[in-house]
């Protein structure tokens, strides 16, 4: 390996990196607030690049459906629940947040695909429209099960995920998409030639993470998902709900992965299912820093782009396996120096069972 | 046991043995398929419904059983034995290394892990020039046994489900017996099952291990019945049917495996003959199908089928065991008024705040000794000092002549502590026997074999009896096959106790036994702890009830602010004005 | 005077246990009442359950609102506020957001928030010269009183305290029971749960002995202080 092969390794890696950190800041983020371990935050990444790439080859994205079969979905379950409990007045602001606020992007999108969009158009009705896709699934799958473990939330979400794989090679078929590049500039470093894109990708990934750590130290909001995160117990006895902040972390995160999947939609050939290992490797980054930290998942990310970037250079076929493996090594670093996780655990499945 | 708690499993065996002479090629072959994906299931049945651990990687376990074998066979030209062999050794191991960097993490690292590491082994398997890459190994040959051979599909299928039977029963056993009775134990958290002297680690460990190899099991059958193995069907999708299959049977019960792997695999046909009917997206309709499924499950019926059918039949009646050998008693070196338990300058620091500061005093052999002080005086904290749980910055704790200071809670416990919890900790779900013989662990000895073939008979029964005695001792011999959820706060707080008596212990620590006692309940567990006083038992009872106290003890030791306040006989402490003041509060 | 609380036959199990069975009381407005009684009686439970914490049989009305209707964020927005016995701090955040947090429900009015902040902090000096640091730093004492300005940022009328006194050294508990006096005066009603009898029957207006779940004795406070029955549950036998 010549050093100008490492350089441009590295900068493939930093900029793959940049797209997990985003990725892996949404997965704790929701972690965090709800404890929902979200593996299918990567098929929401994969679903907001094919539908950017549809809508530049002027087809209409099968996202529009997903969307709509959501918020019916979301919008039955809370009108029920509203009426079972007698709560009738309810049902006007229901309608409105699960059935109105998801069907307005959808609408949008299917007025106009199929014609000539300019580029920014169809990146801001693609995050538009990705963006009720998590929170409706949080209402749907997640919220009734709010208080169970951790492992029945995970288990949970890796259903959701097949459910949203299995709907995605419907919508969008088993071919690969790969849509325009956000800009074709180039700049000469030295020896090495960095992308317009990977620029692009890294500074987005910079000041949205900024962005957040602004939302979470300046607003009353974010500090309410800090404080849910922190004290679930006295985070209600201040009058916050739990509920109203798990559904403000699962949009969040829905629009970092609408980022993610724009950004990465132009760097390589994406599948139905290409979202999940983004989302997968993403995971990883964040396991490295613990899942409790913010700045160590963004560390954590970074590694594991470098990581892949090499290893796809030593043997591209085996370069997944190579990723996921390091994963054993980091654990049984974790295992000896985080000591306490384990019994708050358990305490958590033995009021399950007592229940 | 009546008849008719053994019906549906009567039925069941009747069906499998006459399946051959009604059914068709095709329900044969598909009920070897059930019989293959049964093993695997049941192995997250252990793990997941018994042990309360999760795997998303099942499927990749029969798949490294699948290649072992068939590389060994095919490729090598192997007899299917030692293929067996190899798969079991193979999965063994890949588990232990797994278990090992996961499952002294929190609960969900385990399952996370796997989800990676079932994506891994599918591009790992497709990668691989021995074993043909993604087009897979064809050749593989049937098994035989002696002059016969497996080939044809009635004959698979006698071998399958009789094999299933058979593992099903050793499994059976084993959760009836010592070992397994410790797995069922694992949901009550680490606390609990460390002061039982069981070693919380090791057994999750070994229950991941023992369900990797049953996966390793069944992909052994899968690859000598395909006759042919390639990566797909280990990919991270059929380890989330199998996980669908245990929860849909019953995670908590055996039975569960062979109901949940019937039930997905029926529907799974019946979706493959009905959805291509309305739509040609028929394969990806399916996955979204039991996504929709499996959390529908979670949400509205997380029990399972077979619960669901217990739930109308007979509780089995408890048999008890006749006359049997004791269980041996811990030689008892302890003479009364010699030390038993020492502690000196005991400090232990949670940051700013000294929870307990630089307590010393002694607890000599067959007194009682009441630890008393105020709510956050630090009583608990020193209890936990005492048992391991926590580690002191400062000073050190001996018991009997050794110090135990820095020793872990399962060996503090196996050492002859035994321990009551301030909040209860027992298995809700196990009947109030089970709970008690958790309490004899570190009196037996009898290992995973033992257990699943039966060979702790003799052991089993003593245990059993001493068990019973324990329970009779605290009037709750009557309710013996009852499940201890059922039991109100008070008779919990009893069986607590019996559980630690059946460890035959040195010394008993009881963290506010009377707590919610009605005033019944306080006189049997008060007549209780004279009688085990009078046999020698030496106690130290942390407890608020003052008149409990005062009326029981020899000697009290009183903390306040994590200091030691006083320390001396009930007349004269309830006289000091410093206590009076501590309790009742002198100031406002 | 008014009737602010008023429970009839409240209930309350986890699981088939049941920790509060049958408990009557009623809180008059303006006053302090306290609930004494050993550990394990269902002291926290009780107060769980009046904040809908926990689900509860029986009949609890709050200013005439069926409290059954009601979630914990609701009981919040009308003016019941709990100060729990293992103080439930955001330790991870500063003091001051621990504050501002308190007052999450009516932060519509900016003005009165401000208002409330420089009220706590003139009221528990302390936490003004501390009001960046993280709350997990604190001592015991000033995370009562931590715990205490945030409930009163969401302006209580009815305040739950469950042990203020609990692991305090005296000179704080003395403190913290002058605290408890002075919001009286401000017409906050309190339901205090003590297991440090002496000083919270000295607060009290009336106050309910409890035990084993039951109300086994109820009095004006000051009645209550000599009953030899109340101390005899609390030292056993008899004190001379």
């Amino acid at each position: 390996m010549t050093p100008e092969i490492a350089l441009l390794l590295a900068q493939d890696g930093i900029s793959t990196g940049a797209i997990y950190v985003l990725v892996a800041l949404g997965i704790v983020l929701i972690f965090l607030v709800t404890r929902v371990i979200f593996v299918p935050f990567g098929d929401v990444v994969g679903y907001s690049a094919l539908t950017v790439a549809a809508l530049q080859l002027r087809q209409m994205p099968g996202t529009v459906w997903l969307v709509l079969t959501l918020a019916t979905l979301a919008t039955v379950m809370e009108a029920y629940g509203l009426v079972r409990r007698g709560q009738i007045r309810g049902l006007p602001k229901a309608l409105l947040l699960y059935a109105v606020l998801p069907t307005v992007p959808a609408a949008l999108v299917w007025l106009v695909a199929g014609r000539d969009l300019p580029m920014w158009v169809g990146i801001a009705l693609t995050l538009a429209i990705v963006m009720p896709i998590s929170p409706l699934l949080h209402r749907i799958a997640f919220s009734p099960l709010a208080d169970a473990s951790v492992l029945v939330l995970l288990i949970i979400a890796v259903a959701v995920h097949f459910a949203m794989s299995g709907l995605a090679l419907l919508y969008f078929g088993p071919e690969g998409f790969r849509s325009e590049p956000i800009t074709r500039a180039l700049f000469e470093l030295g020896p090495v030639t960095i992308s317009g894109q990977s620029i692009l990708i890294l500074a987005s990934s910079v000041i949205f993470s900024f962005l957040l750590f602004l939302f979470f130290e300046r607003t009353l909001t974010g500090k309410a998902l800090r404080a849910t995160a922190v004290n679930r117990v006295g985070a209600r006895l201040v009058g916050i709900l739990p509920s109203t902040t798990g559904a403000i972390a699962f949009l969040l995160a829905s629009v970092l992965a609408g980022i993610c999947g724009i950004l990465i939609g132009p760097v390589t050939t994406l599948y139905y299912d290409s979202g999940f290992l983004i989302g997968l490797k993403a995971f990883i980054g964040a396991i490295i820093g613990g899942l409790i930290s913010y700045p160590a998942a963004a560390a954590g990310a970074i590694f594991v782009g470098l990581l892949e970037s090499y290893a796809a250079f030593w043997d591209s076929a085996l370069k997944e396996v190579f990723v996921f493996s390091t994963l054993i090594p980091i654990l049984i670093g974790q295992s000896f120096t985080s000591a306490a996780a384990i019994e708050e655990e358990i305490e958590e499945e033995e009021r399950e069972g007592t229940a | 046991m009546g008849w008719k708690s053994r019906l549906p499993l009567g039925l069941a065996i009747a069906f499998i043995v006459v399946a051959p002479a009604i059914f068709g090629s095709f329900t044969i072959t598909l009920m070897n398929y059930i019989g293959i994906y049964a093993f695997a299931v049941l192995g997250l049945v252990l793990l997941t419904g018994v042990g309360g651990l999760t795997s998303f990687g099942q499927a990749a376990f029969v798949g490294i059983g699948a290649y072992a074998t068939a590389w060994y066979t095919a490729v090598h030209g192997g007899s299917p034995w030692i293929g067996l062999l190899l798969a079991l050794l193979l999965t063994g191991l890949v588990a232990t290394i797994l278990g090992a960097a996961t499952l002294r993490l929190g609960g969900h690292f385990l399952p996370l892990s796997t989800i990676a590491w079932g994506v891994a082994i599918f591009f790992l398997f497709g990668n691989i020039d021995a074993i043909g890459r993604y087009s897979g190994l064809s050749g593989i040959p049937a098994i035989t046994i002696g002059p016969l051979s497996l080939g044809g599909n009635t004959a698979m299928y006698c071998f399958i489900w009789g094999l299933l039977g058979f593992v099903m029963l050793l499994c059976r056993n084993l959760l009836d017996s010592r070992k397994g009775r410790a797995i069922r134990g694992l949901r009550g958290g680490i606390a609990m099952v460390e002061s039982l002297a069981i070693d919380f680690f090791r057994m999750r460990l070994a229950v991941f291990v023992l369900a990797g190899m049953l996966a390793g099991l069944s992909g052994w059958l899968y690859a000598h019945m395909q006759r042919y193995v390639s990566p797909a069907p280990f990919d991270i999708r059929p380890s989330i049917e199998l996980l669908l299959m245990a929860l849909v049977g019953g995670a908590g019960h055996i039975a569960g495996a062979v109901v949940g792997a019937a039930a997905i695999t029926l529907l799974k046909n019946a979706l493959q003959d009905v959805l291509p009917l309305f739509t040609r997206y028929s394969a990806q309709l399916e996955v979204v199908a039991f996504g929709v499924l499996f959390v529908v499950i979670l949400q509205k019926a997380r029990a399972g089928i077979v619960p669901m059918i217990a739930r109308y039949l007979p509780r089995p009646r408890l048999v008890v065991p006749g006359q049997v050998p004791p269980l041996a008693r811990r030689g008892r070196p302890v003479v009364s008024g010699q030390a038993v338990l020492t502690i000196q300058g005991a400090t232990k620091r949670f940051g700013a705040l000294a929870a307990v500061n630089d307590v010393s005093f002694e607890v000599k052999g067959g007194e009682v000794l009441g630890l008393i002080g105020p709510n956050g005086a630090g009583k608990s904290t020193l209890l936990n000092l005492i048992t391991g749980t926590a580690k002191p910055n400062a000073g050190r704790i001996m018991f009997l002549d050794d110090e135990v200071t820095k020793l872990a809670p399962r060996d503090i416990a196996g050492k002859g502590v035994a321990r009551t919890f301030q909040h209860v900790k027992l298995r809700p779900n196990m009947t109030l026997l089970d709970n008690t013989l958790l309490g004899t662990y570190s009196r037996t000895r009898s290992g995973f074999l033992a257990g699943a073939i039966r060979l702790d008979r003799e052991e089993e029964k003593s245990a059993q009896c001493e068990a019973l005695q324990q329970l009779k001792r605290v009037g709750l011999a009557e309710k013996a096959g009852e499940l201890a959820g059922s039991l109100p706060l008070g008779q919990q707080r009893l069986l607590e106790v019996a559980r630690a008596l059946a460890a035959d212990p040195v010394l008993v620590i009881l963290d506010e036994p009377a707590a919610g006692l009605r005033s019944l309940e306080k006189q049997i567990l008060s007549r209780l702890l004279r009688t085990l006083r009078n046999e020698g038992m030496t106690i130290v009872l942390v407890e608020h009830d003052m008149e409990f106290v005062m009326n029981l003890v020899d000697r009290i030791v009183v903390m306040d602010f994590g200091s030691k306040l006083a320390e001396g006989v009930p007349a004269a402490i309830r006289a000091e004005p410093r206590v009076q003041e501590a309790y009742l509060g002198g100031v406002a | 005077m008014t009737i602010l609380l008023s429970v009839t036959d409240l209930h309350v199990s986890y699981g088939k246990v049941e920790a509060v069975s049958g408990v009557s009381l009623d809180m008059q407005s303006g006053h302090i009442v306290t609930v004494i009684g050993p550990n394990g009686a269902g002291k926290t439970t009780l107060l769980a359950a009046l904040m809908g914490l926990l689900p509860s049989k029986g009949e609890s009305c709050y200013e005439g609102q069926d409290l059954r209707l009601l979630s914990t964020e609701e009981r919040v927005r009308r003016g019941i506020c709990l100060v729990p016995e293992r103080r439930e701090l955001f330790t991870e955040m500063t003091v001051a957001d621990n504050l501002v947090l308190g007052a999450y429900t009516r932060w519509g009015d900016r003005e009165a928030v401000q208002r409330g902040l420089q009220e706590v902090y003139g009221r528990f000096p302390r936490l003004s010269e501390r009001r960046s640091q993280l709350a997990g730093t604190l001592s015991g004492g000033e995370r009562q009183m931590l715990a205490l300005g945030r409930a009163l940022m969401a302006k209580p009328r009815l305040l739950l305290l469950d042990e203020p006194s609990l692991g305090l050294a005296p000179l704080i508990v003395r403190e913290i029971f002058r605290i408890v006096m002075g919001l009286r005066e401000l017409g906050v009603s309190i339901l205090l749960v003590e297991q440090n009898a002496r000083a919270a029957l000295e607060t009290a207006d009336y106050g309910y002995v409890l035990e084993t779940g039951c109300i086994v004795h109820a009095g004006p406070a000051v009645s209550l202080i000599h009953d030899p029955r109340v101390v005899a549950s609390y030292l056993g036998g008899k004190v001379n």
